[in-house]
């Protein structure tokens, strides 16, 4: 009688109405607690295969399950994270951070005491009084990760988030990332197009291929943890990041 | 500071340039074609002569003016929320709004006469026809074109249709709003004065600056006339200022549009 897995697909399918398969034949399933990065061309469906699990758009075909509840039931507790910081401009960094909160009739002294306790959590307890425009890229991107981890969400989706950083930035936010999630045990699918970041942040890489999009290879990724930046300077993990990228090269188009 | 400093004198700069050229161009002419274009002195002394009774006609254009102005903005605002629902309820309506906007004034004017009767109503009347039409095509513009992300962001939340209204949809819409409300505050004083011409003045005694403009025209007081063009456009002003200040106060803090230039 093991808990039921985090997430879980059956044969999943998905074409938009009359148009090509998007994605066919996706059976997976994520463990409480895994980390698992999600890899593959453009256009392999990458992205849809996280608002399927989100609820935020139905399967076509096949079986999709939360926690053992249907994806998109309304007792799911999914968080998900978008490519772009996707803040509220006209609200405060904290009113942001809020919006759940908000949205749940959450009172007003909790929504504080939260948004207050995960600012500090991402280092920004001292801008909750800022405006969005008035951050970087990479401070918005730490607000749209506290706002999704205001409901304490069991698993967060993350569609390329740190697409837009720079180099440095990204690096920085992957452990900061891990190290939240560490301490929050939360189950996390992480869309990214590095394989660096793929390999730094995930027990297990799924690996699509595209056109349509299908499970190509699952990677294990036996890194131990903590990992920081020491750990990018490992004989493992580079020797991983090689592999993974072999097995990228094979699924992608030339060009 | 050099930045504001010049932008209060550069408009001052290019006024003085055009009293100039206008002043020029008086003299230019033949004594005997002097009356068609009037030095800016002459509209001046006009203007002193005639002042009091222009600030009189423009505070009841005001009136009228004002009056259509608001009831636009309250009737679009519910307008616009309503098309804002669906495509087909917008298919449905935006011909019959677009025939209303492009009804010249002076043919709905006597229709308004008969039904709301001459004077301060009609002239609110037609007023809101002209001011209202910018206000719906904005702000319902706004109301739909809100960023799919943060709609599917409060989707996942589980959203009810009036927060995703009250915290998203409307706040979005903001800024076109102001869009719209600053070219309605820019044709309402237009739009009262052709209605004053052909629906009797706004209100109150000698009228409004659409009668009086009538009167100095019928008198062959061109240099009257002149000065009248001038008032109808400080009330532009005085109401664009209005709008802009108010624009400010709700967008400054958070809009791009407002951005600093130091950043």
């Amino acid at each position: 009688m093991s808990p039921s897995p985090a997430v879980e697909l059956q044969a999943v399918a998905k074409r938009f109405g009359d148009g090509p398969p998007i994605l066919e034949d996706i059976s997976l399933r994520a463990q409480p607690g895994e980390m698992v990065s999600v890899l593959g061309p453009s256009g392999c469906g990458k992205s849809t295969l996280l608002r399927l699990i989100a609820g935020l758009t139905p399967a076509s075909a096949g079986s999709l399950r939360v926690e053992g509840r249907p994806a998109g039931d309304p007792a799911a507790s999914v968080a998900f994270v978008f490519q772009e910081a996707t803040l509220l401009p006209w609200l405060s960094v904290r009113a942001n951070v809020e919006v759940p909160l908000r949205l749940g009739g959450a009172a007003a002294v909790d929504r504080a005491s939260t948004s207050s306790r995960l600012l500090g959590l991402v280092g920004l307890g001292n801008r909750g009084d800022a405006y969005p425009r008035q951050l970087s890229g990479g401070q918005r991107m730490r607000v749209s990760l506290a706002r999704a981890l205001s409901l304490s969400p069991r698993l967060l989706l993350l569609d390329e988030p740190f697409g837009a950083l720079d180099e440095m930035t990204r690096e920085r936010l992957n452990e900061e990332l891990l190290a939240l999630q560490g301490a929050g045990g939360w189950t996390g699918f992480f869309v990214t197009h590095s394989v660096a970041e793929a390999v730094f942040l995930s027990h297990r890489i799924l690996i699509l291929s595209a056109h349509p999009g299908r499970l190509h290879k699952e990677v294990p990724v036996p890194l131990p943890h903590p990992r920081t930046a020491e750990t990018r300077l490992q004989p493992d993990y580079l020797l991983l990041v090689a592999q993974v990228s072999r097995q990228l090269r094979a699924v992608s188009p030339a060009g | 500071m050099p930045r504001p400093n010049r932008r209060l004198l550069l408009p001052v700069v290019t006024g003085l340039l055009f009293l100039g050229l206008w002043q020029g161009m008086h003299l230019y002419l033949s004594d005997d074609l002097r009356f068609l274009l009037p030095s800016p002195e002459m509209v001046w002394r006009a203007w002193e002569e005639h002042g009091a009774l222009l600030l009189r006609a423009t505070a009841n254009t005001a009136q009228g003016a004002l009056l259509g102005f608001s009831l636009a903005v309250a009737v679009s605002a519910g307008l616009s929320l309503l098309l804002s629902l669906s495509a087909s309820v917008r298919s449905s309506l935006y011909p019959y709004l677009m025939a209303l906007q492009m009804t010249p004034l002076p043919i709905l004017a006597p229709i308004c006469v008969i039904w709301v009767g001459a004077g301060l109503r009609s002239v609110a009347l037609l007023t809101f026809v002209i001011a209202f039409f910018p206000l719906v095509v904005n702000t319902t513009q706004g109301l739909i074109a809100t960023d799919r992300n943060l709609v599917e962001l409060f989707q996942l939340y589980r959203a009810r249709r009036w927060q995703q209204l009250l915290l998203l949809r409307i706040p979005a819409a903001l800024p076109y709003f102001f869009t719209g409300l600053r070219i309605a505050a820019t044709i309402s004083p237009i739009g009262a004065v052709v209605a004053e011409m052909n629906a009797g003045s706004s209100a109150g005694d000698g009228g409004g600056l659409g009668f009086q403009a009538v009167i100095f025209a019928s008198q062959a007081k061109y240099a009257a006339l002149f000065a009248t063009a001038a008032t109808t456009c400080l009330l532009g002003f005085a109401l664009n200022a209005a709008v802009l200040a108010l624009s400010w106060s709700a967008l400054h803090a958070w809009h791009d549009a407002y951005e600093r230039t130091d950043r």
